[in-house]
């Protein structure tokens, strides 16, 4: 079984962005997307801080202070790009208007809660961002993760054991090991990294699976 | 002649009181009106509750503002950083209350204020441990929850540009919280990179109207090196 690494990853969610959405990636690993999106697709990303149309990070001495996405490093903006203030920006975002969230996340269950902001431990200083508008707002949430802890235990859960940022909220899953949908029904598996059989993927994973019907 | 120009930040703040709830403009370093901050610090200003995104960073604007334990209660989104050690020490000493906003619901809390909006209700944060306790709604298929306006008392931000009647551009993401914390305040402060004469704005650029400002502090270039 060949693991997907960080790049790959982005790169399998890439493939299924659209030219012309609208997208907000969240800060860490789902920010790596941007860089997978083929040259030449239009597609509109939009940082909680008051922009949209996202360019890639500027040139070393080309950094602009007044000019950051919402994990505060320096980007710049595209042709195109617009600047608003944060209710607008929020507004975007609950008004149901961006195509595609894209978040990491600690854990997901199969009804689709999504669970990222807290660890809920004594001593962790809560913070939550804009996580919640996100989880609620986008039309499709996709989380990127990994799909067992360094423990080695599955982050696909019956129900999360982590405070929840939203509830059913959560519409495909993206680890290094498969992509999952999240449906009425159940998790349905999209695709299995090659070498990796269902049942192997199973084992694995902490909920039922169900074969998609086009899934090899 | 209206004039809402100042000739210091010291004296835009002269009469904010101890126990005033102050807006702070900012989303990191972008916005953060660091020249005003200073004054709120020189002023000796304590018992302030504070509303920002961020809960300081590393050891100037806002943390430094914490640092001299200034701050009674902060609400905010995003309080822990890898570089908000000051905020995290009061937060662990139990020397600061934390009211922790979803970043969307910080924002139309803040609009709603401004626009004498007596409460919303979001679907935002439904179900979740930061809606605990609070009222709840099921409109049409969805849940939502009752969020109360958050009115301030003063409200200091940076704009790059006004001119006398407190009309005031922006620049790129440091626009972030300032328009809408501009019209939630009794009290706006704006510092400033430049002013100009009335009608040299473009009124089809003017993001903030001078009817939500109400002193404004030319600053000059404050932007830092690049990183």
């Amino acid at each position: 079984m060949k693991k997907l690494d960080r790049n790959q990853m982005a790169a399998r969610v890439a493939r299924d962005i659209p030219e012309g959405s609208y997208v907000n990636l969240g800060i860490g690993l789902p920010t790596l997307v941007a860089d997978h999106l083929p040259r030449g697709r239009e597609v509109i990303l939009h940082s909680e801080n008051g922009v949209l149309g996202v360019g890639p990070r500027p040139a070393a001495g080309q950094e602009d202070e007044d000019l950051i996405n919402a994990g505060k490093e320096p980007v710049t903006l595209l042709a195109g790009g617009a600047y608003f203030h944060h209710a607008d920006s929020f507004a975007m975002i609950r008004g149901r208007h961006l195509d595609f969230a894209i978040l990491g996340a600690f854990q997901v269950s199969a009804s689709g809660d999504l669970a990222n902001w807290h660890t809920g431990g004594a001593d962790a200083i809560p913070a939550v961002g804009g996580a919640m508008d996100l989880a609620v707002g986008a039309k499709k949430v996709l989380v990127m993760m990994e799909h067992l802890t360094k423990k080695g235990e599955s982050k696909i859960v019956e129900r999360c054991t982590y405070p929840i940022t939203g509830a059913r909220c959560v519409n495909r899953i993206y680890t290094d090991l498969a992509v999952l949908d999240v449906k009425p029904d159940g998790l349905h598996v999209v695709d299995r990294v090659e070498g990796l059989s269902f049942e192997e993927l199973q084992r694995l994973t902490g909920v039922p699976l169900k074969k998609l019907a086009t899934a090899a | 002649m209206i004039n809402k120009i100042l000739e210091s930040a010291e004296a835009a703040l002269a009469d904010l009181p101890d126990g005033a709830t102050v807006m702070i403009g900012g989303f990191g370093n972008a916005g953060m009106p660091a020249a005003l901050i200073e004054a709120l610090i020189a002023r000796g200003s304590r018992e302030l509750t504070i509303v920002n995104n961020n809960a300081g960073n590393g050891d100037t604007g806002l943390a430094a503002l914490m640092k001299a334990k200034r701050v009674r209660k902060i609400l905010c989104s995003f309080p822990r950083q890898a570089d908000s050690w000051h905020f995290d020490a009061l937060y662990r000493a139990g020397e600061i209350e934390l009211e922790l906003v979803p970043q969307g619901t910080l924002a139309e809390r803040i609009r709603a204020a401004g626009a004498g909006i007596g409460a919303f209700f979001t679907p935002t944060a439904f179900g979740t441990d930061l809606a605990k306790g609070k009222e709840t709604r099921r409109i049409g298929d969805r849940d939502y929850v009752l969020e109360y306006p958050i009115h301030a008392d003063y409200a200091l931000i940076k704009a790059d540009r006004a001119d006398r009647w407190g009309n005031l551009v922006y620049r790129k993401t440091a626009r972030n919280f300032a328009p809408i914390m501009a019209a939630a305040a009794r009290c706006t402060v704006a510092q400033v990179r430049e002013t100009v004469e009335l009608g040299a704005l473009d009124p089809e650029t003017v993001v903030t109207p001078g009817i939500f400002v109400k002193r404004i502090v030319r600053t000059g270039a404050t932007l830092r090196k690049a990183a």
